[in-house]
């Protein structure tokens, strides 16, 4: 019997849990040449900004213990590129597909709002408060709650209402649930956990930091529990929000853990670069992992690692009452 | 595309490591220039990122196998250099842009340093079947850092060695030898993949002959496949805009003088989207 693994972010149905995380997948074009991209509950655009972006010098990716760190510095050709080319290639093939925008500040963050209202093919809109990589160090939204809150307010006035707004928000702050917290008060119907903590790595043979940009964002399997955390802490706090999982995700157990600490979707990122095909493979691990564990449904393991100790997962519950006349 | 490969044989070449894969798919769809990229460590591995490596050579055996020649840099290819004949290995590819051939049959000279010189032999097969000459100019550090010479002397119409110690060949680097082949041969065009600096010293003996040439080059690469935007570098384009391209889709073959090699490492301030350049930066 196969497990019903649609879900709900916010209201938007997703045929299944996995979308790709933002700035690891471009905008599919490139994925779309290994697999079908249908396949994807959802596909999350790298971060759209403004202005085109040339980002941060090489080197800006170096290998560490499970992870890696990057300072891409949002790389990209701007909104309006973005607009006349590739959400149209998305919308055209009708795959579900969550924009993710950055901004240095509220208007920009508004303005792409603004550009993005209309335009067809925008399944929802995810908010990066957080992009360690900008050339201003001293103003990361995610840091602070009254900033990040802020930032969604003016979004999400902005936004349809049929488009969910995704805050997502950085692991290294004192309490991410205040954060969270606040983003909630101010509209968003969904929040996304984590984007990369600040690393560094120093090359031992150049006796330099191996970045050019010095700091660079860690992902990979190294932040997995840094995610799970994160999740576990903002839905034990808000049990009604729905939550992204992302971070160190590379298998199925990866994804379930996220899944059971109260994420209804996860995002897949460092794990493509490993692996193009890593999102079709981690959705049938995860599928295979909740039917082995008597699940019917996705739905039925978001949160479940919250319940007491010694209480009987509901699922199992349930399908008790089969045997009773 | 994603291919299980089973390591056929494994040998030393000189200073490099060898290694003949069964990998039908890539065999079959693979043209000189392209790479593949290696997962290394096994499944519980800690190295995250795959590892991008030329194809020197693609053959029918087998169904199909490719051969890649490396030299042990860190641990990835540490790891690849302890595989042993029937171990499997994940393969993605072919990846990346082949070498564009010419449509007549002109004179080229094949420019190759250390183990970069292992992607010229299947393109000098490519070209000698369109009736092209082909010279190669081959070096490295000693002798036997110089890769393929005899393989060489066997396909091209002349073979230039060069080291930097003078234990074989010339002393000196390829690109002090350049000049003397491109005139000597009366060359159309010129091939390489080299370092870097290599490669920037070649296109400028290259552009001085006023003759095109074709550079293979390498930035470190997270994804390989182009979703990461981690392996950029300064390339001007048609329109005659810079541009942050990546070596891994747009790459790694680019025409040698539209590469700012003197750039690379930077963003330059021309460059579209540079910060304070032609558009305006988010801060
Ligand atoms: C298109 C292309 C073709 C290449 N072909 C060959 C070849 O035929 N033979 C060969 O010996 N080497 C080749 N290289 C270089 C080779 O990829 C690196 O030497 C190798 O990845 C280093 O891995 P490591 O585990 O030894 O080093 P580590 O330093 O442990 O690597 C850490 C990470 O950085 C990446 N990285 C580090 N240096 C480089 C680099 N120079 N280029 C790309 N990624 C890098 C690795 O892939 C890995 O993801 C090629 C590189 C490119 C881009
Ligand atoms: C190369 C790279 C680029 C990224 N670009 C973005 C981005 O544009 N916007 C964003 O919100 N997050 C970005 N991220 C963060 C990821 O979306 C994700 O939150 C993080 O990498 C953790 O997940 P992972 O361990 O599965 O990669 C990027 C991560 C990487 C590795
Ligand atoms: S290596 Fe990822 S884009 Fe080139």
């Amino acid at each position: 019997m196969s497990v019903d693994m649609r879900t709900f972010l916010a209201h938007v149905e997703l045929a299944n849990p996995i979308t790709t995380a933002a700035g690891c997948a471009s905008s599919g074009r490139e994925l779309a040449q290994f697999f079908d991209l249908h396949r994807l509950g959802a596909l999350t655009t790298r971060s759209i900004t403004m202005a085109p972006r040339a980002g941060r010098p090489t080197p800006r990716m170096a290998e560490t213990p499970s992870g890696m760190l990057n300072a891409v510095g949002l790389q990209g050709p701007g909104i309006e590129a973005f607009l006349e080319r590739e959400l149209p290639w998305l919308a055209q093939r009708g795959i579900k597909t969550i924009v993710s925008i950055g901004g240095g500040t509220v208007a920009e963050y508004s303005e792409l709002a603004r550009r993005l209202a209309d335009a067809p093919g925008v399944t929802a809109l995810e908010v990066n408060l957080s992009c360690p990589n900008m050339e201003d160090r001293g103003r990361v939204f995610a840091r602070e709650g009254s900033a990040a809150a802020e930032v969604i307010a003016s979004v999400r006035s902005i936004m349809r209402y049929d488009v969910p707004v995704i805050a997502k928000l950085a692991p290294d702050v004192a309490d991410i649930v205040s954060v969270a917290r606040a983003c909630v008060d101010a509209g968003a119907d969904a929040l996304s956990m984590i984007n990369n903590p600040l690393g560094m790595a120093i090359d031992t043979e150049a006796l330099r930091p191996s970045l050019a940009a010095v700091t660079g964002g860690l992902s990979g399997p190294a932040i997995l529990p840094l995610a799970v955390r994160c999740v576990w802490q903002v839905h034990a706090a808000l049990p009604g929000v729905p939550l992204i999982g992302v971070g160190g995700v590379m298998t199925g157990r990866d994804a379930f853990q996220l899944v059971l600490a109260g994420a209804c979707v996860v995002a897949v990122g460092t794990a493509l670069f490993h692996d193009p095909y890593a999102c079709l493979r981690i959705e049938r691990e995860l599928e295979e992992l909740l039917r082995a564990r008597g699940f019917q449904r996705l739905a039925d393991a978001v949160g479940l690692a919250h319940r007491p100790p010694g209480s009987a997962p509901r699922h199992l519950l349930v399908d008790t009452e089969e045997s009773t006349p | 595309m994603q291919v299980t490969g089973t390591v056929l044989t494994t040998r030393r070449v000189d200073a490099y490591h060898a290694l003949t894969v069964v990998a039908p798919g890539i065999a079959e769809r693979y043209r000189p220039g392209h790479f593949v990229s290696v997962a290394v460590g096994g499944p519980y591995s800690s190295m995250v990122t795959r590892r991008a490596l030329s194809i020197h050579d693609v053959k029918s055996d087998y169904g199909g196998t490719v051969e890649l020649v490396f030299t042990v840099r860190g641990s990835g290819t540490a790891w690849l250099a302890e595989r042993r004949a029937r171990d499997t290995l994940d393969l993605v590819g072919p990846l990346g842009r082949p070498f564009p051939l010419p449509r007549d049959p002109v004179h080229c000279v094949l420019v190759g340093s250390e183990y970069g010189s292992a992607v010229l032999f299947p393109l000098a097969d490519a070209l000698l079947a369109r009736g092209c000459r082909v010279d190669f100019v081959l070096g490295g550090a000693g002798a036997e850092r110089v890769f393929g010479a005899m393989r060489a002397r066997r396909m091209a119409e002349t073979t230039t060695l060069t080291t930097e110690d003078g234990s074989l060949g010339l002393r000196g680097k390829v690109t002090d030898a350049l000049p003397s082949v491109i005139a000597d041969t009366r060359a159309d065009a010129v091939y390489a993949c080299a370092p870097m600096e290599t490669l920037r010293a070649v296109t400028a003996v290259a552009m001085e002959f006023d003759i095109p040439v074709q550079v293979a080059v390498e930035e470190a690469m997270a994804c390989g496949i182009g979703v990461c935007m981690t392996c950029v570098l300064p390339v001007i384009g048609d329109d005659g805009a810079t541009r942050m391209v990546r070596a891994c889709a747009e790459g790694p073959v680019f025409r040698g003088e539209r590469v700012r090699f003197e750039d690379v490492g930077t963003i330059p301030f021309d460059a579209l989207g540079a910060p304070g350049g032609g558009a305006r930066h988010v801060s």
